[in-house]
């Protein structure tokens, strides 16, 4: 069974993001950039399933910038066995990548495309639900664990208040929670053997995908800060001041 | 055009979020609310029963007995080509469902809005509520999750709308419920909670995480909720996490139990209009967001807390 991964480039989980002084944007100049963290589980998902002789190659593909090679990079490292690059300085949106999903799926035809749930730049949580509607698929979001059968996959899914079982015809889509598995250390022989791991590049004119964005960013802002309260010596005082002062007892 | 209000039920009632969901679509229109079920009549009573709702349509049949994306996403996208504005709440079962409808109809999702300044025109949150974007779209059919602290509940009573039945869409079967495990719980639900008591790390195991963070909650008539450290430690279940990657809360009174207050953590609860924090490291961040804090050790002011609480 092929797996088809997708992976973001985003601004690194660590970084507290600025506003650019004019309001227009993000400033992401000049800081780093990592894999989006649930698609790096999306990615370890796959290579446990090839390792467990499930899966039979894994193909990782990430769209974006020419940097985007990086990440794909780190994912041959991780052990994916080939890339593909769509190359754009475009703004791409969730519906956009989902086509661009849609059409290297339909090349590659693999049983199963893994994504995060969700890029931790525009919290959209869209793009793997948009790809199996545009191609037919099943989907099981937020995923925390994955069986793969030989016609159709369980999908144990995180939901409010507790956990739910599908089963899914394949292919299939699956978007990655935080408990599917935590992603493998690299180690450096990888990151050496993954620089000659075949990447393939094309566009979305290639693709025939119109990835002119939908939305349109008016502005950007910092929301309000709170700021820090007061200290109470003990738990007397607090209930009194949350009686009296807050009104919420 | 009237507006779409996708709502989130068990069948016998309707979910929280859809009361905070018909106040957002109140704001851009006359509202409309789809209840898609199995022997959903009692849902579908309670729908036409909230305030605002002007019609209730009913798609009643096995294949919607729990929820199932694909086969709902097929009967939305016809009823929704109707609407000016398709809306569903930002829970799970928005999140899973939504994003599929706004493909099939070839238009973008505006995911987990906070405010609505125009009918083309919302605010949501990115970079984990660091930043707040304003959006536009330009699509014909506006699909929209609302993040459901962010808008009052509707009144569950006051409305008397029609209920009228829709057509069941073909079903693709492409996927089966095979089965649910539900963490059974008298508290009330993280996301409607007035008040909630959260433990972190600091708790040092699941067994402290029940015996400290449990009676405070029940003492108050609070829901539950843990930081990710505490989750990923093991000390409570993912469901109770607050935070970026977990639940997004806004209750009036919110206890942070020995959480040092991380950026992800508060991205999902520095909208609480209280904030308490009870934690040992007089220089942890939860300090800078909290209303009251007590610097002191978790183990000793949470008895003296429930002391206090029982006089």
């Amino acid at each position: 069974m092929k797996v088809l991964v997708a992976v973001k480039r985003v601004v690194d989980y660590n970084v507290k993001v600025r506003v650019k002084a004019d309001g227009s944007d993000v400033d992401v100049a000049n800081v780093k950039m990592s894999m989006n963290p649930f698609d790096e589980i999306a990615v370890e998902e796959a290579v446990r399933l090839k390792e467990a002789g499930k899966a039979t190659e894994i193909v990782v593909v990430s769209m974006g910038v020419k940097q985007c090679e990086e990440t794909l990079r780190t994912a041959l490292a991780m052990g994916a066995d080939r890339a593909i690059l769509v190359e754009t300085d475009t703004e791409l949106q969730p519906l956009a990548v989902a086509k661009l999903l849609k059409a290297v799926a339909d090349k590659e035809q693999p049983q199963l495309l893994i994504v995060g749930k969700q890029a931790i730049d525009d919290d959209a949580n869209q793009t793997g639900q948009m790809a199996a509607a545009l191609l037919g698929w099943s989907q099981g979001a937020f995923a925390s664990k994955v069986d793969v059968a030989a016609e159709t996959v369980d999908v144990i899914r995180e939901i409010d208040g507790g956990l739910e079982t599908l089963k899914l015809r394949l292919p299939a889509v699956v978007t990655a929670d935080l408990r599917l598995n935590e992603p493998r250390f690299i180690k450096l022989p990888n990151i050496m053997a993954a620089k000659k791991k075949p990447l393939e590049k094309t566009s979305p004119a290639d693709l025939g995908v119109d990835v002119t964005p939908r939305l349109k960013t008016l502005k950007v802002a910092e929301p309000a800060k709170r700021s820090a309260g007061i200290k109470v010596a003990n738990a007397a005082e607090l209930v009194a001041k949350l009686k009296n002062d807050a009104k919420v007892l | 055009m009237a507006i779409l209000v996708i709502a989130e039920h068990d069948n016998q009632g309707l979910k929280a979020g859809t009361l905070n969901t018909v106040t957002a679509a109140a704001k851009l229109g006359e509202v409309h609310v789809l209840v898609a079920g199995h022997n959903a009549a009692a849902a579908a009573d309670a729908a036409k029963s909230v305030a605002g709702v002007s019609k209730v349509l009913l798609a009643d049949a096995a294949q919607y007995a729990h929820g199932l994306a694909e086969s709902l996403s097929a009967l939305v996208v016809e009823v929704a080509k109707g609407y000016s504005h398709v809306l569903a709440p930002a829970t799970s079962f928005g999140k899973n469902l939504l994003p599929r409808v706004a493909a099939l109809l070839d238009v973008a999702q505006i995911s987990e809005i906070t405010a609505i300044e125009s009918a083309d025109t919302f605010v949501r949150p990115v970079y984990a509520g660091n930043v707040l974007a304003t959006v536009q779209s330009a699509d014909a059919i506006k699909v929209i999750t609302v993040r459901t602290t962010a808008f009052d509940a509707a009144a569950a009573q006051g409305g008397s709308a029609a209920v009228e039945s829709v057509a069941v869409a073909a079903d693709p079967q492409l996927s089966s419920f095979i089965g649910q495990e539900l963490t059974k719980s008298d508290r009330p639900e993280l996301g409607a909670a007035k008040i909630i008591v959260s433990g972190g790390r600091a708790l040092g195991s699941e067994e402290q995480f029940k015996a400290v963070i449990e009676p405070l909650a029940d003492k108050l008539g609070a829901a539950v909720g843990a930081s990710r450290a505490a989750v990923d430690a093991g000390y409570a279940p993912n469901d109770y996490q607050v935070g970026q990657t977990g639940k997004v809360v806004a209750p009036q009174l919110y206890f942070a139990v020995g959480i040092s207050g991380a950026i992800q953590h508060l991205a999902g609860m520095k909208d609480s209009k209280v904030i308490v924090a009870i934690n040992k490291d007089e220089e942890a961040p939860i300090f800078q967001v909290a209303d009251y804090g007590i610097v002191g050790d978790l183990f000793t002011v949470v008895p003296e807390l429930l002391a206090e609480l029982s006089k």
